[in-house]
């Protein structure tokens, strides 16, 4: 890509699609870049980046709604809110570290790849808070969607549909989140010395609970090494997040303690501890991957985790569980023929799985998602044509030849 | 009244062969014709528009769905996807040359999983249901439109349901892991699989609050989730609409988010206290239900937090419940709403905007200057946590001036809400009721977009046609 062009304003970002949508040459779209090492590799001679449309616009605490243009950062949005003690819902992650990046990711970003946090299993995605967007599609044309109010059912919603689309359908220009209060208190509950289905089983037991866990993950011994504060060395790990007022949260840990005692021991953590190990768990850190290894997502039924991960064993794969159980890291060596086995394993499990990070030879010759069935194929095309018509924003970066 | 567009000649003129061939795919049982057996589905809850359809079909399974479907487009026969026909906003109300699909007798449980929390249901399942079928393990389904008892998940999914608790648990979009859907074209296609995050573009993001438009639904997943320990509701009382407003923003800003925060205007409170006799402050201008959950302790703290938030501005009283039998008592006039006015008043247009929730004493002030210009009653309920206004303009549909005045009256509120920056409708739909409204909240451009997704899944625009978007002739894609 011989430069991108990053506009400060919607009107510079409608002049650089008109030019190429009139050229019909295809637009790398991205925010910073940081994730430009997920999926597969946009051959594009132009490039555009939402770095220079920054700033918050609006944030109205008491109305629980924050509005910023798309290449606003994340850390700058998370001190704004801090400073009212307010947070982002989905805690989404900054995965920089992990895919060689060495800027923030933009607000543009995050919800673009629809990437959230341990805090999905509770409280939703990314997705489900954008409130509203103002976009640019592959005509050109400013399009909004939603608005600043946290109930809105008029029209089609194409917030959902732009988050998670990764920029090949229109480049979000302006994004309105709701947010909600930080909570007071934080602590977790670890118990170790568990197998992965002993594992799963304490993370449905603790999300079936009415104690409101916000966070579930499974580390195994060779991902609870990686993270020596946990004092587990050698074992598996099981951990259960609460977050609330603090004699609430002193309350339901009280609680919760009693109910998987059963399973074995609980070690209570609290405040700050529980919150750099979320922090962690959050960006992927207890990921046994070697600095060249590929890493894959899955997103998958609880229930189907251990199966899955069972499954792995021959690829010599080093994973972890979040969500429940329902979101599987994996890392293992970048080639082919590990990437089949994994992809297929995770299909025959029922996942939805993600290529992250790869060489990009790798990335450039393999499906980086579930390639859908045949109508679903069909409408993903005619979906991409109803944004973009001549396929010139970050072709190929989803689906080859979509 | 609003425009429907003319039937088409070509399929009135073969009705019979259309019949024949429903009845062909679907069962003799299966399918409605006769004159006086369609008026049963002539309307929905916006009753205020009838029109019995040409015939209505009720399928058992997806397949018969898609073969109907596919029936449907080859004879370029439009088609009305119904749940329980409970749509406040006519997204169920027929066209007479079309087709009703009632998806009631698709009202199976399919599979509950406790350890991942996922229930599958077919779409005629009602949103209760769902509820009842978990509760005993302590789950429930979160969202629960005031119409659960009758309404159906489908048609939930269509709408996009809210509820009174949507303010903690988000509304059906938040709540839905995977569907079954069949597209015009007759094809079935399955979105996610019961795991957090599907894969590839925001299909079910897409499809729900889709109001009938792209797809039908004929199989849902939902997310299932454990009941708190308890709950306890509160009811506050104050002088008047601002310092109501102002107390409902103190609560958000001191960061307790209750499960639920519903407002009430003077005339709602004297409607439901007539209705129900719950002990509500008939001297009050405004008052607030608040109800918190957690264990009995952990409602006391959060009580008493609220408490001393409400005290600073000066309550004309203060009544915490001390039992689930007193919160019970606190909500039944409030849950009796729809009811009471409807004693005091023939009929009443419930109408569905969304304001930011600081606007709330201005728009209240200028809603009751319009009921003054109209001469016409109103009475206000408000999910003030998240912005969601619930006008009910009482008239008489005896009276047609009653009639038409009302619907310029709620228009002209919708119109109000979307200029202090709110929307159209938060959790009814636009169906055919504010079909003609979209132009205030959306550009020319908004709109085009929007249809043009409409034309990647129904390129001829025959499914639930005449809602949602004002009448155009529907764009044509480049061929993908």
């Amino acid at each position: 890509m011989s430069g991108a062009e990053a506009p400060g304003d919607d009107a510079g970002v409608v002049a650089v699609i008109v030019t190429a949508a009139t050229a019909r040459e295809p637009l790398a779209v991205f925010g910073n870049g940081g994730k430009r090492a997920m999926l597969r590799p946009v051959q594009a001679a132009r490039g555009l980046s939402t770095r220079n449309l920054s700033g918050i616009t609006l944030y109205s605490p008491a109305e629980l709604v924050i509005s910023a243009r798309a290449g606003s950062e994340l850390p700058e949005i998370e001190a704004a809110l801090a400073a009212h003690g307010q947070h982002l819902i989905a805690e989404p992650p900054d995965l920089g570290p992990l895919l060689g990046a060495a800027t923030p990711p933009t607000l543009g970003g995050t919800v673009a790849a629809n990437l959230s946090g341990p805090r999905r299993i509770a409280a939703g995605a990314m997705r489900d808070h954008v409130l509203g967007v103002r976009a640019v599609n592959g005509e050109g044309t400013v399009i909004h969607s939603g608005g600043r109010v946290l109930k809105n059912v008029a029209g089609l919603d194409l917030c959902k549909m732009l988050a998670g689309s990764h920029g090949t359908l229109a480049v979000m220009t302006e994004i309105t989140l709701k947010v909600l209060p930080a909570p007071e208190s934080t602590a977790t509950l670890t118990i170790p010395g568990l197998d992965v289905a002993q594992g799963v089983a304490v993370l449905a037991a603790a999300l079936g609970s009415p104690f409101g866990v916000s966070g579930a993950a499974y580390l195994p011994a060779a991902a609870a090494a990686r993270m020596p504060e946990l004092g587990a060395a050698g074992e598996g790990v099981a951990l259960a997040r609460l977050e609330n007022f603090a004699p609430s949260v002193a309350y339901r840990a009280g609680r919760l303690a009693a109910e998987l005692t059963r399973f074995g021991p609980p070690r209570l953590v609290k405040d700050a501890e529980s919150r750099f190990i979320w922090r962690a768990i959050r960006d992927a850190k207890p990921l046994p991957a070697a600095e060249a290894d590929a890493i894959w997502r899955v997103s998958i039924r609880p229930s189907a985790a251990p199966g899955l991960v069972g499954a792995l064993a021959a690829t010599g794969a080093g994973w972890f569980l979040d969500w429940g159980g329902g979101l599987v890291w994996i890392a293992a060596a970048a080639e082919a023929s590990t990437h089949r086995a994994i992809t297929a394993a995770a299909s025959a499990a029922g996942g939805a799985w993600t290529l992250l990070r790869a060489p990009e030879a790798l990335r450039a010759g393999l499906d980086v998602l579930p390639p859908p069935p045949p109508a679903l194929a069909r409408l993903t095309r005619r979906v991409k044509a109803a944004f973009d018509p001549h396929g010139i924003l970050n072709p190929g970066r989803m689906y080859a030849g979509i | 009244m609003t425009v429907q567009p003319k039937p088409k000649a070509s399929v009135l003129g073969r009705r019979d062969e259309i019949i024949a061939g429903l009845r062909k795919l679907a069962g003799e049982g299966a399918v409605i014709s006769e004159p006086a057996c369609l008026r049963a589905y002539e309307t929905d809850g916006l009753a205020a528009y009838r029109q019995p359809p040409l015939a209505v079909v009720l399928p058992e399974t997806t397949e018969e769905v898609a073969a109907i479907l596919r029936f449907c487009q080859a004879n370029e026969v439009r088609v009305v996807p119904r749940g329980a026909g409970t749509s406040l906003s006519g997204g169920a109300l027929p066209l007479a040359d079309a087709v009703v699909i009632g998806l009631m007798r698709m009202n199976r449980i399919l599979a509950i999983d406790y350890g991942d929390r996922v229930a599958t249901v077919q779409a005629g399942v009602t949103n209760l249901a769902i509820t009842d079928a978990v509760g005993r393990r302590g789950f429930f389904y979160a969202p629960d439109p005031s119409s659960q008892l009758a309404c159906m998940i489908g048609g939930n999914i269509a709408m996009n349901s809210g509820g009174a608790h949507c303010l903690k648990y988000g509304v059906t979009a938040n709540n839905v892991l995977g569907l079954t859907i069949v597209t015009m074209a007759g094809e079935i296609v399955t979105l996610g699989g019961g795991h957090l995050d599907a894969a590839g573009y925001d299909w079910l993001g897409i499809l729900i609050g889709s109001e009938g438009q792209l797809a039908i639904v004929t199989e849902v997943m939902v997310r299932i989730l454990h009941a708190a320990e308890g709950a306890r509701a509160m009811l506050a009382a104050f002088a008047s609409n601002e310092v109501a407003g102002a107390a409902v923003a103190a609560i958000i800003g001191s960061g307790v988010i209750p499960v639920a925060l519903e407002f009430m205007d003077k005339p709602a409170i004297h409607a439901c206290e007539a209705f129900a006799h719950a002990g509500y402050p008939l001297d009050a201008e405004a008052m607030l239900i608040i109800e918190v959950e957690g264990s009995e302790a952990e409602q006391d703290e959060l009580l008493a937090r609220l408490a001393a938030i409400i005290r600073l501005f000066d309550p004309l009283s203060l009544k915490v419940a001390a039992t689930a039998e007193e919160s019970a008592a606190i909500w039944k006039g409030r849950k009796g709403a729809f009811g009471a006015v409807g004693r005091i008043s023939p009929d009443y247009l419930c109408m569905d905007g969304v304001i930011p929730t600081s606007e709330l004493p201005v728009v209240l002030r200028q809603i009751a200057a319009m009921g003054r210009k109209y001469g016409l009653a109103v009475a206000n309920i408000f999910h003030a946590g998240d912005g969601n206004l619930h006008p009910l303009i009482m008239f008489d549909a005896n009276d047609a001036s009653s009639m038409a005045k009302a619907e310029e009256f709620g228009a002209e509120i919708l119109k109000l809400c979307v200029a202090v920056g709110g929307c159209l409708t938060g959790e009814h739909g636009v169906g055919i009721e504010k079909r003609d409204l979209m132009p205030v909240q959306f550009s020319a451009a908004d709109l085009d977009q929007q249809r043009r997704i409409k034309s990647a899944f129904d390129p001829d625009w025959l499914l639930n046609p005449s809602k949602v978007f004002p009448l155009a002739a529907p764009p044509v894609l480049q061929a993908a």
